[in-house]
């Protein structure tokens, strides 16, 4: 299953599931990782560092490691 | 009645304290970086006839806090820790990120609290073209909804008549659950959770019952720092969460993912597709402003010369300062007769105001740059770029901004920890932000570098072209301070303060033309903090030094030093007698040649030395005053650093606050009122005085030693006071000045043995 940071850039996507420990999980449900979001890979900057992600109108950052717990199936 | 309590909420950086400026006048300070409200602060605002009072909230995503920040928010709004109620919610969103905000907005309904749906930013709305139908949101969240633009003040009126009806009549804005309530296992562990709540949690308004118990099903963990959650409450939730877990149920996503599902669907009915605003300038500019390679290029082009307008600019301004205290106390020293009340009052009272008043320029200056950058949203960005540096030392990003501050003042950085996560960061942060250089270090450094190493224009001066060994020095200091606090961060957080700071959640905001008021304004509160914060303690201890240093008046004189004394005197008085009788005819005397021509450069000379011993009387008494005693009892501990007791009272004064130093070091060499760090008399005084074998007490070396202690050393009453107050525990500040004692102590020692051992000095 692809995560998130294997995304390409611009590439539209599905969120599918979000894992991780509880804290964070519940965090990033509740900026709107919810499974269903559509989303898209704005900026990897540089490699294995961070990732700016585009949801629901607004943009979130994440380090790229942190958001392996973020499945998802790109969308043609 | 009481004045009705408003609460103004919503997330970070959606302009709350903007909104809250436009509707009271009042000066809170705005920032462009989420988190900068860090306090509850309070205004009044005028509907018709009646004052209301508006409490401004800082920002939070969510309910279901997790920064200190956030928790404030929540308690203000829930009242947990038996506050306040409300009597209303101003609920603020950010029209161009309506999906994110909206989240909040219904976890506040749930609440049952009455709000005023404010949607502000209209004026980038409508920019960017987007359109949103304020009537399909009325109608679907049941409250009042006002589109606003705060910082161009339209549509304040509307706010303020909606407010007036709601207050009126709060039934009307209230609105519990939108989303629809959960059925079955889920709904029966809410109905339990609920039981569980505190009574004055809920009293007011029954309705919330449901929506809090569902806010502590979602934020009880074991690890919440949540101090107003009752022990009882957190059984219920966790036994609740457990038994839902037991029968495969996914709690958070259940309780979370409803709300965004009604989200996305009034969304799509009240702004259609476009939702989006696109960021045309912000793109362009995060090409190269977050750029691994050119992106920190930027931001080291953006620190150097960010410290070197504050060392080009604020040092003409603290000389102003200087110049207007020193001559002040000076016109007041003249009007006063000579006497302890005078002393009290240029020694004690205008030195100790002026020791406060003469970091303003350089901290001034430094909070102008830091609004600056938090305004226009280049914080975020800094944050950003430092977040690899900050994650190998333990900490996030987020940790930058409190400790960039630093280096103006130690006490707004350890305020501004409150933005971050958890408790742990937040110490690690306190616990090293004293190391960076803060403006009262510079003073002393200044002092120092000036008075022990050659000028640009003297011999060895320059280092290599361009650099004066002065300014390098001074660079040096500041580089050291820095990487010290970041190695005792990375120490820290691998033993003590063992643990990881929590994954990385960052919102970049737009970049923003900076509003030159809402700079200053922020520049002037944050300026307000030092002087209220730091500068009473400052001006206390230096009154009490002085009372230190000039009790017991009368201390004896040795008798040596008093023969030699009445020697000199009456000789001069002969001397003077001789000049009177001198009309013409020269007397003969046994030394003919000084008695024949009694020139004045033989008065002057014996007043000269007359001069000098009553210095050196000044110094038996210093010696004997309460200050002398505790320097003398001290001696031992800092001479193998170099100091002697007289360094070592000024080290006692400058624990209370470092530039405190300077000043004593004018009183104990007697160079009186006008002591400053660039004043000559001062510098001659230093590189006069001697041990009693004779040699130099300030070397190069042992200015080296100096600055390193000062680097180090927790020197400042007010950072202690304020750590204590953030921990609410005496072992911290304790533990800060225990360590940062231990380090100025070993690193002054290495420096001064270490030199001398390699022959300098
Ligand atoms: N274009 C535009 N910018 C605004 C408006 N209101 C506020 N801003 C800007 O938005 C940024 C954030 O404003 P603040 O008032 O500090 O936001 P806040 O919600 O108090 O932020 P925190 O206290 O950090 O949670 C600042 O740069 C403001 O100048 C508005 O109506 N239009
Ligand atoms: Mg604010």
């Amino acid at each position: 299953m692809p995560d998130l940071p294997s995304l390409a850039l611009g590439q539209p996507a599905r969120l599918l599931q979000v894992g991780g420990p509880r804290s964070y999980r519940r965090r990033l449900m509740e900026l709107g990782f919810v499974p269903g979001t559509e989303l898209r890979l704005l900026r990897r900057n540089g490699p294995g560092k961070l990732l700016e992600v585009e949801l629901r109108g607004g943009r979130v950052s994440l380090r790229a490691a942190e958001a392996r717990v973020l499945e998802v199936e790109a969308l043609a | 009645m009481n004045t009705p309590l408003v609460a103004l909420t919503g997330n970070p950086n959606c302009g709350k304290t903007t909104l809250f400026n436009a509707l009271t006048g009042a000066n809170a300070k705005v920032g462009n970086y989420p988190g900068i409200t860090v306090e509850r602060r309070e205004g009044r605002l005028l509907l018709g006839h009646d004052a209301v009072r508006l409490l401004d909230v800082p920002g939070t995503c969510s309910l279901s806090a997790r920064t200190a920040e956030e928790q404030i928010a929540v308690s203000a709004l829930a009242g947990l820790d038996g506050g306040e109620h409300p009597d209303a919610v101003l609920l603020v969103a950010d029209a161009t990120q309506l999906s994110r905000h909206l989240y909040l907005v219904l976890q506040v309904l749930e609440l049952g609290l009455p709000v005023v749906l404010v949607l502000n930013m209209l004026d980038e709305v409508e920019r960017a073209d987007l359109a949103v139908d304020l009537d399909v949101l009325r109608q679907a969240l049941g409250v009042p909804v006002v589109a606003v633009s705060a910082a161009q003040g339209r549509g304040l009126d509307e706010v303020r008549r909606a407010l007036e009806k709601v207050l009126r009549d709060p039934a009307a804005a209230t609105s519990a659950r939108v989303d629809g309530a959960p059925s079955g296992a889920l709904a029966e562990v809410i109905e339990h959770v609920g039981q569980a709540l505190p009574g004055d949690w809920v009293a007011p308004h029954a309705a919330r019952r449901d929506g809090l118990a569902r806010w502590a099903l979602l934020s009880v963990e074991p690890d919440d720092e949540l101090a107003a959650v009752p022990a009882a409450l957190r059984e219920a939730a966790q036994a609740g969460r457990e038994r839902l877990e037991a029968a495969g149920h996914d709690v958070d996503l259940e309780l979370i993912a409803p709300r965004w599902a009604w989200i996305d669907e009034l969304l799509a009915r009240a702004m259609g597709d476009k939702r989006t605003v696109i960021r045309k300038v912000t793109d362009a500019l995060d090409k190269l402003l977050i750029h691994p390679v050119i992106g920190l290029a930027l931001f080291l082009l953006v620190m150097t010369l960010l410290f070197e307008s504050l060392f080009t600019w604020a040092s003409p301004a603290i000389d102003l300062v200087d110049g207007v205290v020193s001559s002040f106390g000076q016109l007041v020293g003249g009007w006063l007769p000579e006497g302890l009340f005078r002393d009290f009052l240029t020694d004690g009272l205008i030195a100790g105001v002026g020791a406060v008043l003469v970091f303003l320029p350089q901290i001034v200056l430094l909070f102008f740059f830091l609004s600056l950058l938090e305004d226009s949203g280049y914080m975020a960005r800094a944050a950003y770029l430092m977040d690899r540096l900050m994650k190998s030392l333990g900490l996030t990003g987020r940790a930058f901004v409190p400790l960039l501050s630093g280096f103006a003042c130690a006490i707004p950085a350890i305020m501004a920890t409150r933005t971050m996560e958890r408790r742990r960061d937040r110490l690690l942060v306190m616990m090293v932000v004293p190391l960076t250089t803060c403006s009262a270090r510079l003073p002393v450094y200044t002092l120092i570098i000036a008075a022990l190493f050659p000028g640009p224009d003297e011999a060895g001066g320059q280092l290599f072209a361009g650099l004066s060994l002065q300014s390098g020095l001074m660079v040096a200091f500041y580089v050291f301070g820095t990487v010290v606090a970041l190695l005792a961060a990375g120490v820290f957080g691998r033993t003590i303060l063992r643990g990881s700071s929590p994954p990385l959640v960052l919102e970049l905001p737009p970049y923003r033309l900076p509003r030159w008021r809402s700079v200053f304004r922020t520049m002037w509160e944050r300026s307000r903090l030092f002087v209220s914060e730091a500068g009473t303690v400052i001006l206390v201890c230096t009154v009490v030094l002085w009372a230190l240093l000039a009790f017991p008046q009368e201390a004896p004189v040795s008798p040596e030093l008093q023969a030699e004394r009445g020697a000199v005197q009456s000789e001069l008085d002969t001397l003077s007698e001789a000049q009177v009788a001198q009309v013409g005819n020269t007397p003969d005397a046994p030394d003919g040649s000084a008695r024949a021509l009694p020139g004045t450069e033989v008065v002057s000379g014996l007043q000269e030395q007359l001069a000098v011993l009553d210095a050196r009387a000044e110094g038996e008494r210093l010696r004997a005053s309460y200050a002398g005693q505790l320097g003398r009892a001290i001696e031992p501990l800092i001479q193998p650093l170099g100091f002697d007791w007289r360094i070592g009272i000024g080290l006692l004064g400058s624990f209370a606050a470092r530039e405190v130093f300077v000043s004593t070091m004018g009183v104990v060499y007697g160079v009186g009122d006008e002591a400053d760090e660039t004043s000559g008399s001062l510098k001659n005084g230093l590189r006069e005085a001697r041990w009693p074998d004779g040699s130099k007490v300030f070397t190069p070396l042992v200015g080296l030693s100096l600055m390193v202690f000062f680097a180090l050393a927790a020197q400042c009453m007010s950072t202690l006071a304020v750590v204590k107050r953030e921990t609410a525990s005496w072992g911290w500040p304790l533990f800060l000045m225990t360590y940062m004692t231990v380090f100025a102590w070993v690193g002054a020692f290495a420096v001064y043995q270490g030199g001398r051992f390699l022959g300098y000095g």
